[in-house]
């Protein structure tokens, strides 16, 4: 227990959960979207957000050719490099996950298996992907290129405003405000509200339920990408695991926030990242998982329905 | 697709007592043999290359049927989904580990202490976790799998990262020596124990807590509305697993000698999971054939070995879409019922 790290560095921290809480909350959305509209956990999410990793590490070293140890680029060089690492990770998550969408889920789907069937298969399906890279990277952590060099626009408080930081949570901003407007505004975004306040009667309506499951996996794909390329530029590391741990967390903010809604999930994604950070500088990081193991209990056992309630929608049947 | 389970069952049904009597004493006896399979000419081609064949029986082989058993009360006869299964397994060969060095008890008096501590805690998980959808409970008791080897990685009293190890074997019994140059006898004890699990499952199935997980696997509403207080037994199904799981985890700590936190992983779990998902969930004969199969072959076929987690998520997944009630699937009557709820 070290209680004096809180005060002495209570803004650093601040800072800190709050770049991990936005990252969180992208990964949540792959989940929260994706049980709005189907009542089903994305099981495969953790994977599809350790494949984006390692696109962004395939993008940067073999596409581009940079060096593992390469000096930091500057310039219209480094922002084209860095938006298709975004771009491509956003991508492929996005195209992996319509994938885990159409072998995982929709032949049980389409054969109205039970709860059960769909969630083995998940699970199935991350097992494999994250194994594959296992074997793939022969069980080894792979760093990634350093193209943006780290420097910091100045220290508040002992925060410091570093520009990777800064850059994932001013993009995180920006892409939950695009997608609460697409979700809210847009035709699709309506299709995707009916269909989770109710499917039978959306099908009624005209609208294409295989369609519009498979945008949701997509879209929960494309914040998954954009979550990965933000950790890989904070942290410049990863490992086949990596999914693993980040998933339960983006999954406990998702049903802290309140499973299935968009708002609920970047709140809770943020309230469990500033915990995370705080949880680990007083007990040590190693119980990191364990903090947000609790929380997760405690939430489903006090408000099982999150901070902010279930649903896209308020409306449930 | 011609139902395997429903002929055998229909068989069975038709046979008087002494033909039943005869049939499971003949089995037992052949399962029994089963160490000595690889010395004997004509099935010698089931020697495994690496490790030894009467090992590999014991472990992963009767250990995996063993807890596959178990955790088939938990997701095949209440349709639960339990990721985190492995708990057990580590809670009980915690127990044997410290238990045994720490205060010098023998394996048989750790026994009955492991499998209540592995009940308790199961019990502690449930309650909260029990009143909770299905797809939450997969959730929390993933979580709990994993806080329970991170406490074994980070607490003093397990030994960190580096485990625990002398173990004690477990003592003579009857003249039948535990030690390494006996592994049949290991085998012959972990049968012993799969035989009594089976009976013990067959037992619930027929009286009235099978009936309930029954009604709670195909409806819990329903269920409950007919007077089945569904947290009771879905607890009860939920700590006997954790029992099978927790007498496992005591055994093959006893026979290992040597426990660490990174034996207890999730993939554990999963292997398990696979395991009854693919010899037909619900079914105990299923359950042991599939465990039989995905324990031994990766021990069989060594280039399996390294690519065992990817072949079982691929089972997973095929099985799931293709055949979703198993090798052997359960019988018609629960899948009729099934059918008629859609």
């Amino acid at each position: 227990m070290n209680f004096s790290v809180v005060t002495s560095q209570f803004w650093a921290l601040c800072l800190q959960g709050l770049a991990l809480g936005l990252i969180y909350s992208l990964i949540s959305l792959g989940y929260t979207m994706v049980y709005g509209v189907l009542r089903l956990i994305n099981f495969a999410n953790s994977e599809v957000f350790m494949v984006g990793t390692f696109s962004i590490l395939f993008i940067q070293v073999s596409v581009l050719g940079h060096a593992v140890n390469v000096e930091p680029i500057h310039g219209i060089q480094l922002i084209g490099a860095l938006l298709l690492s975004l771009v491509g990770a956003m991508l492929v998550c996005a195209l992996l996950a319509m994938l885990v969408e159409l072998v995982a889920y929709r032949r049980l789907r389409a054969h109205g298996s039970n709860r059960l069937a769909s969630l083995i298969s998940a699970i199935g399906t991350s097992i494999f992907l994250s194994e594959s890279f296992r074997i793939f990277t022969h069980s080894r952590p792979q760093t990634s290129p350093r193209l943006l060099e780290k420097w910091t626009f100045g220290e508040i408080a002992g925060a410091n405003f570093r520009i990777d930081t800064v850059m994932a949570i001013i993009a995180s901003i920006i892409i939950f405000f695009a997608l609460d407007q697409f979700v809210n505004r847009s035709r699709l975004g309506a299709a995707i509200r009916a269909v989770s306040m109710s499917e039978e009667n959306s099908r009624l309506m005209g609208i294409n339920l295989n369609r519009v499951v498979t945008l949701t996996f997509a879209i929960g794909g494309l914040t998954t990408g954009a979550a990965a390329f933000f950790y890989t530029t904070i942290y410049e590391n990863t490992q086949f695991n990596v999914g693993f741990n980040l998933g339960i967390a983006a999954f406990t903010a998702a049903v802290l926030g309140g499973i299935g809604n968009l708002r609920g999930a970047f709140y809770g994604g943020l309230a469990l990242g500033l915990l995370e950070q705080f949880a680990s500088a007083i007990l040590g990081s190693q119980w990191k998982a364990v903090t947000v193991f609790l929380v997760l209990v405690l939430v489903l056992l006090i408000k099982p329905s999150g901070i902010f309630g279930e649903a896209v929608q308020q409306t449930r049947t | 697709m011609i139902n395997i389970r429903d002929k055998g069952a229909e068989i069975w049904e038709g046979w008087n007592r002494p033909k039943r009597v005869a049939l499971v004493l003949i089995t037992i006896v052949l399962a029994g043999l089963l160490p000595f399979a690889a010395s004997w000419g004509p099935t010698s081609f089931l020697n495994t290359p690496i490790t030894s064949f009467q090992n590999v029986l014991v472990y992963p082989v009767g250990m995996f049927i063993l807890m596959a058993l178990g955790l088939n009360i938990v997701v095949g006869k209440s349709g639960l989904l339990d990721l985190g299964y492995v708990a057990f397994f580590a809670i009980g060969a915690y127990s044997q580990a410290i238990l045994s060095t720490k205060f010098g008890w023998s394996t048989w008096e750790v026994l009955p202490v492991g499998i209540a501590i592995a009940m308790f805690s199961g019990m502690l998980l449930g309650l909260p976790a029990l009143r909770l959808r299905g797809d939450y409970l997969a959730i929390i008791t993933l979580g709990f799998g994993e806080i329970v080897r991170i406490i074994a990685l980070n607490s003093k009293g397990t030994g960190g990262p580096n485990g625990v190890a002398g173990i004690p074997n477990p003592p003579a019994v009857f003249g039948f020596k535990f030690d390494l140059m006996h592994p049949e006898h290991y085998f012959w004890l972990v049968l012993g124990m799969i035989l009594l699990v089976v009976w013990m499952i067959r037992r619930f199935t027929v009286r009235r807590p099978g009936r309930a997980w029954e009604a709670i696997r195909q409806d819990e509403d329903v269920a409950a509305l007919m007077g089945v207080n569904t947290l009771v037994y879905k607890l009860w199904s939920f700590v006997i697993g954790a029992a099978v799981g927790g007498a496992a985890g005591v055994l093959y700590a006893s026979k290992v000698m040597v426990i660490s936190p990174d034996m207890f992983k999730f993939d554990v779990s999963v292997l398990i999971l696979a395991c009854v998902v693919f010899g037909g969930i619900g079914n105990i004969w299923g359950v042991i054939l599939g465990a039989g199969i995905l324990a031994y072959l990766p021990d069989r076929i060594r280039f399996i070995s390294d690519a065992r987690q990817v072949i079982f998520g691929l089972v997973l997944i095929i099985m799931m879409n293709l055949r979703p009630d198993g090798l052997l699937p359960r019988k018609k009557r629960e899948k009729i019922t099934e059918k008629s709820k859609k």
